[in-house]
């Protein structure tokens, strides 16, 4: 089963949700996976603390022109879907920050002038944290654009055993490395807070996930910070609100020292056991009505 | 000598455009005869590179200057390698730039203006 943990806003809580569920599985005898899409900014290991002893580079092919034999016909600019390949003045120019590496450009070259050359994006590495999560993340090359190669070298990399329990910690928002995170999960876990901006980001979560076609659930973390509308829309919506975090000083200074939930406060351990239960619940009846 | 300048509408009485890869239209205009065309800008939906393509596209319609308000660091190399001369104005209709430009009241610019906003989604 793979379950992800994503919201529209950021800094609503993914991580701390992701490594408590994470712990909590483990303590309760699953075989777990972890996989850390937050390419950009990857924290779970913060909270987990995996030994990395596995690591691979992640590259991509791009474009490069043999000016020789380029007649700047300008095939390679019509099939790019990114404009990432131009023809200008008779001469065809790259544009390597924009290229997504789908090589059409070389494949349909009338001229062979465009060979593929390999450019670093960022890393993989995995290793298993001391109660035995088998951990993984991306890490992106600061200053590099395109975390979705990444992402999905990552998942294609740390491909879940049978009987495997995988939560992936997306990245915040609802753009493409998210939706290639959350792409293929069983249920997708929204954390929000009780806010105008919370509200706000998750509906465009919401939306995502309905078109997606992925059950979702949602978690209110840092409850009474704001108001009651996240409840209003989430029961407008039917939305399942699975589970609330207060906001509390001694959580806030916890995960400041990189302790997670369950380290904080014990009771934790129940709470994502029952998250759970519920989520396996909420499949089930899925199920039945498919 | 043909000019393109980015317009929020598509007439010579529209009001200029300050965006460049991502205008409504440009004007392109011969500076001889004054006579213009509109065209809506195709780059304006791109995923990615919006700055590059409307290059592509100003550059097929065959112009040698364009005429904006700022150029990002893909599109400023773009028009460099087109050999496409970039001048900035800042408000006014079309008309209004276009005579600003043939009295010399523009400046040209030799770097991005902008900042990179590559929609890559």
């Amino acid at each position: 089963m793979i379950i992800a943990i994503a919201s529209g806003k950021g800094g609503t809580g993914k991580t701390t949700i992701a490594a408590g569920l994470a712990t909590s599985l483990m303590d309760n005898g699953s075989r777990v996976s972890f996989l850390d899409c937050d390419v950009e900014a990857p924290n779970a290991h913060l909270f987990l603390k995996p030994v990395f002893d596995q690591r691979r580079d992640v590259d991509m092919l791009i474009p490069k022109v043999d000016e020789t034999l380029c007649t700047g016909c300008g095939r390679c600019a019509e099939v790019c879907e990114f404009h990432a390949i131009v023809v200008l003045g008779g001469k065809s120019l790259v544009f390597p920050e924009l290229c997504h590496g789908c090589g059409s450009c070389t494949l349909e070259c009338p001229d062979k002038a465009i060979s593929e050359i390999s450019q670093n994006l960022g890393i993989l590495e995995s290793g298993p944290t001391n109660k035995g999560i088998n951990f993984a993340r991306g890490l992106l090359n600061v200053g590099e654009p395109m975390a979705v190669p990444i992402i999905r070298q990552l998942k294609k990399w740390h491909l879940p055993g049978s009987g495997e329990i995988v939560i992936i910690d997306s990245p915040p928002g609802t753009s493409c490395p998210v939706v290639e995170s959350i792409h293929g999960a069983d249920f997708v876990i929204l954390v929000t807070e009780p806010t105008p901006f919370g509200l706000h980001d998750l509906k465009l979560a919401v939306h995502l996930t309905e078109e997606l076609g992925i059950p979702t659930g949602v978690i209110v973390n840092r409850d009474g910070l704001g108001d009651m509308k996240v409840d209003d829309f989430c029961l407008e919506a039917g939305l399942p609100i699975l589970m609330r975090i207060p906001l509390e000083r001694k959580i806030g200074e916890g995960i400041a020292t990189g302790q997670h939930l369950i380290e904080i406060d014990s009771s934790y351990g129940d709470h994502f056991h029952h998250l759970f239960e519920r989520i396996k619940e909420i499949l089930t009846d899925v199920e039945v009505v498919r | 000598m043909r000019i393109a300048i980015s317009a929020i509408k598509n007439t010579i009485e529209a009001q200029f455009s300050p965006r460049f890869g991502r205008c409504d239209f440009f004007i392109l205009i011969d500076s001889e005869t004054r006579e213009w065309e509109a065209f809506s800008n195709p780059a304006i939906s791109a995923r990615g590179g919006a700055g590059p393509q409307a290059v592509q596209f100003i550059t097929d319609k065959g112009a040698e200057v364009i005429i904006s308000g700022r150029y990002g660091p893909s599109a400023f190399t773009a028009l460099e390698a087109a050999g496409v001369q970039a001048y900035l104005a800042q408000d006014g209709s079309v008309n209004r730039v276009l005579d600003k430009f043939l009295a010399g009241e523009l400046e040209s610019t030799s770097t991005a203006t902008g900042p990179e906003l590559h929609g890559r989604g």
